[in-house]
């Protein structure tokens, strides 16, 4: 008799993972409420093989607006990102680029908002402050895996600001350029989706023409959106950067009022929670009541099914990179195929997982099914992208099977470690969308915080949105020990 | 040559964030209106009551459109906007952040306001007298979390009717955004039953974007007060003394029914921040306000 061998912790951390998401999925909703989804699709499609790029006012305007957002809100988190990776083995600094990028920028929006309003600063720091906390691990973490044999052969008595301009930076400026590349593209999709709650970018006329239902408005409109990030790497030049910067700043409405006072009201008023506030005998006990009421009657709902959507999303999203995959490998498709795949991976993976949500909810009714899917399209189109391109650099020997047999037994192995690191990485990112998701009306942390900012009710919003921070935090952390326990890495280009 | 770029890129972007930070309020008298239906016509129906302003008021006068109800109250409450249609609650939250700003107008209607509950023809359900408690366990949806005719008053009529929140009464709560959108999401089936304001209902028969076939009205709420224009406490100091009151005037002699049906109303009367306190007690009630 053979011994039964033990599993090995990869597949019971799968296995562990699969048994949550299945607990979750017998828990949630995913109706489908609407009486007749398939005829709005219908429209829908109608609509987006015959665009028209006239019914929007302005389209130009909202267009350019948008790249403005993106392109300064990238630029000031670079800078910040950059200055704060040089002191990053500061716990403080670590710690609180933790807390600043674990909060979405359209939490961040709804913040700037109460304080400055509809100026352009609103969006600039809504993009910025997230990204600065995200740019700042990733180039800390760059500048830590840069190749260290130069140092060795600089003279003795160099001085560390030269040493650092001169040997360890090189190597870590290629890096920090195709880094920056991609986070533009990210600010672009940003950028647009915060027209969603009233920023004059892209993604405002589209909430506006989708939920009226001019769906030929919506395919212009998503058309533009698409060619301005295929187009990045032709248009985005580094000596035109500074041009891009200045057209930027110069065509946004900076003349809106602005006034310390709102700010300050802000944080010594607003947030200070109610019973607080109004002070008074009994004050106290009035906010412990307080803060009992929103611990279970909206924290502890939001973040049961804050939690239970992400593990549900976050296995579907590793289902559908298995299926997604392959669609850009060499190893098992010929060159036409790959074609459309690539496409097709790029059309989904460009599209804001928020705007692939609302799309759904229009078409599906409120219920977790549109955000599942579009968070797990959205993710596994990234991640099998990646996966995808890794596949090129295996080698298989020549007499390897085909098929089935090919991909279950010969590419699937391989792959399989590097896919669970991207979709540990990636936990953390769909935690925070599914949060934001809330705003579209599914019950997750985002519902309470819209609804609290719906009233006016800053201190609410603060706190859920700090719940929402920690849970992030908590979810990050977990993701970190479970890839170092099990080895799993991702290389540079994957971030 | 690397640094020069961040360096130019920083002076760059600091300059006009410190240009910002130093602007005054924006020249010019500005308003704004809740999104509350058809929000893609928002700029066609209000462009031209700031025009209509502007002339009557000799100063300039710009309108914004914002996204949400409550971005229509932040905008009012930064002063960004002195001036705002509101609804009967954000226009009750809006005075209550902006020390001495007052209502100084209201449609013709607004005094006596309705919500009409409508339901998809597949329910079966029809015009009743009484409260339809057929309703329950149907799907539902409001307008506006902010809304006083698609949020407030209907939760209020339901929790009298069955004792309960709204969540506990249907089998699905959704909250459409805006009134015409209600009335389109009920007409589609992708909800049962909703409320919604009935003057947009009034509109949307008028103009056929309803078909009767498909939705209908199965009961109407009493009375209530809703919109109203509320204007900054701080007009007078900024625009010259009296400038409240020609706002007022002007806002009352609109006759241009074009303009009127921007709103759509049949003519606007004056109002005060008294006629709106059902409104506050009934969303203290309701705990929509603290």
């Amino acid at each position: 008799m053979i011994a039964r061998r033990e599993p090995s912790p990869l597949a019971r951390t799968t296995t562990g993972f699969l048994f949550v998401a299945m607990v979750c999925w017998i828990f949630a909703d995913i109706a489908i409420s609407t009486a007749d989804p398939w005829r709005e699709f219908g429209l829908l499609l109608k609509g987006i093989v015959t665009p028209d790029f006239y019914s929007t006012n302005s389209l130009g305007l909202a267009l350019a607006y948008t790249l403005a957002f993106a392109l300064l809100g990238v630029a000031l988190a670079n800078i910040f990102g950059f200055g704060l990776a040089l002191i990053f083995h500061s716990r403080t600094v670590r710690v609180g680029c933790a807390f600043i990028r674990s909060i979405h920028e359209l939490f961040w929006a709804l913040i700037f908002l109460q304080m400055f309003g509809l100026s352009p600063l609103t969006g600039v720091l809504a993009i910025a402050i997230p990204y600065a906390g995200i740019i700042a691990k990733v180039y800390a973490e760059i500048l830590e895996e840069a190749d260290q044999r130069p140092l060795s052969a600089i003279p003795v008595g160099a001085g560390r600001a030269s040493t650092f301009l001169f040997v360890r930076l090189p190597d870590a400026w290629a890096h920090f350029r195709n880094y920056s590349m991609y986070r533009l593209e990210c600010g672009l999709r940003s950028s647009a989706v915060l027209g969603f709650i009233g920023l004059p970018t892209l993604g405002f006329h589209l909430e506006t023409a989708f939920k009226e239902g001019y769906y030929s408005e919506v395919s212009a409109l998503l058309i533009l959106f698409y060619l301005v990030i295929a187009t990045m790497r032709i248009w985005m030049k580094k000596p035109l950067l500074p041009v891009y910067l200045v057209a930027a700043a110069a065509i946004l409405p900076w003349g809106v009022a602005f006034s310390w006072s709102n700010v300050s009201r802000f944080f010594t008023v607003d947030i200070v929670p109610y019973p607080l506030r109004v002070g008074g005998d009994g004050s106290i006990a009035a906010f412990g009541d307080w803060l009992v009421m929103m611990l279970f009657d909206q924290a502890w709902p939001g973040m049961v099914a804050t939690f239970q959507l992400t593990m549900i999303a976050l296995v579907a999203t590793g289902f559908l990179t298995l299926i997604f995959f392959p669609l850009i490998s060499p190893l098992l498709l010929g060159r036409a195929a790959r074609t459309g795949g690539h496409t097709f991976l790029v059309i989904v993976r460009s599209t804001p997982e928020y705007i692939l949500a609302f799309v759904l909810l229009n078409l599906w009714g409120p219920s977790m099914l549109p955000a599942i899917v579009a968070l797990s399209l959205h993710n596994a189109a990234i991640i099998g992208h990646l996966i995808g391109r890794y596949t090129e650099t295996v080698q298989l020997r020549l007499d390897a099977v085909k098929g089935a047999n090919r991909y279950f037994y010969e590419v699937l192995p391989r792959v399989y470690r590097p896919m669970l690191a991207l979709l540990f990485y990636r936990w953390e990112v769909i935690l925070r969308e599914t949060a934001i998701l809330g705003i579209l009306g599914i019950a997750t942390l985002g519902f309470y915080v819209d609804s609290a900012f719906a009233d006016l009710r800053f201190d609410r919003a603060l706190l859920l949105i700090l719940i929402t921070a920690m849970l992030n935090i908590c979810v990050d952390t977990i993701s970190r020990s479970i890839r170092s326990r099990l080895r799993l890495q991702t290389t540079l280009e994957q971030r | 040559m690397k640094f020069r770029t961040i360096l130019v890129a920083a002076a760059v972007i600091a300059l006009p964030v410190l240009s910002a930070t130093q602007a005054n309020a924006a020249e010019g008298f500005v308003f704004t209106a809740i999104p509350d239906q058809d929000e893609s016509q928002l700029r066609k129906r209000f462009d031209k009551v700031a025009k209509y302003l502007s002339k009557t008021l000799s100063t300039k006068v710009e309108y914004v459109p914002v996204k949400s109800y409550s971005a229509a109250v932040t905008a009012f409450r930064n002063n960004q906007v002195q001036l705002a249609w509101f609804g009967g609650l954000s226009g009750v939250r809006a005075r209550g952040l902006v020390k001495g700003s007052k209502a100084i107008a209201q449609g013709k209607a607004d005094p006596n306001f309705e919500t009409y509950f409508i339901a998809n023809a597949s329910t079966g359900l029809t015009l009743s007298k009484e409260f339809p408690k057929e309703i329950a366990g149907k799907t539902f949806t409001f307008g506006s979390k902010g809304s006083t005719s698609g949020r407030l008053m209907p939760e209020f009529h339901i929790r009298k009717a069955f004792g309960k929140v709204p969540q506990q009464v249907f089998s699905r709560v959704g909250f459409s955004g805006n009134h015409s959108r209600t009335v389109a999401l009920v007409q589609s089936g992708a909800y049962e039953v909703g409320a919604t304001n009935f003057k947009v209902w009034k509109k949307g028969i008028k103009n056929g974007t309803i078909d009767p076939k498909k939705v209908r009205v199965i009961w109407k709420t009493p009375g209530y007060p809703d919109y109203n224009w509320s204007i900054r406490g701080d007009v007078d100091k900024t625009f010259g003394q009296g400038f409240a009151e020609k706002v007022q005037s002007a806002l009352i002699s609109m006759k241009d029914p074009d303009l009127l049906s921007s709103f759509p109303r049949a003519s606007f009367i004056p109002a005060k921040n008294s006629d709106y306190a059902p409104i506050k007690d009934t969303a203290k009630l309701l705990g929509l306000i603290d």
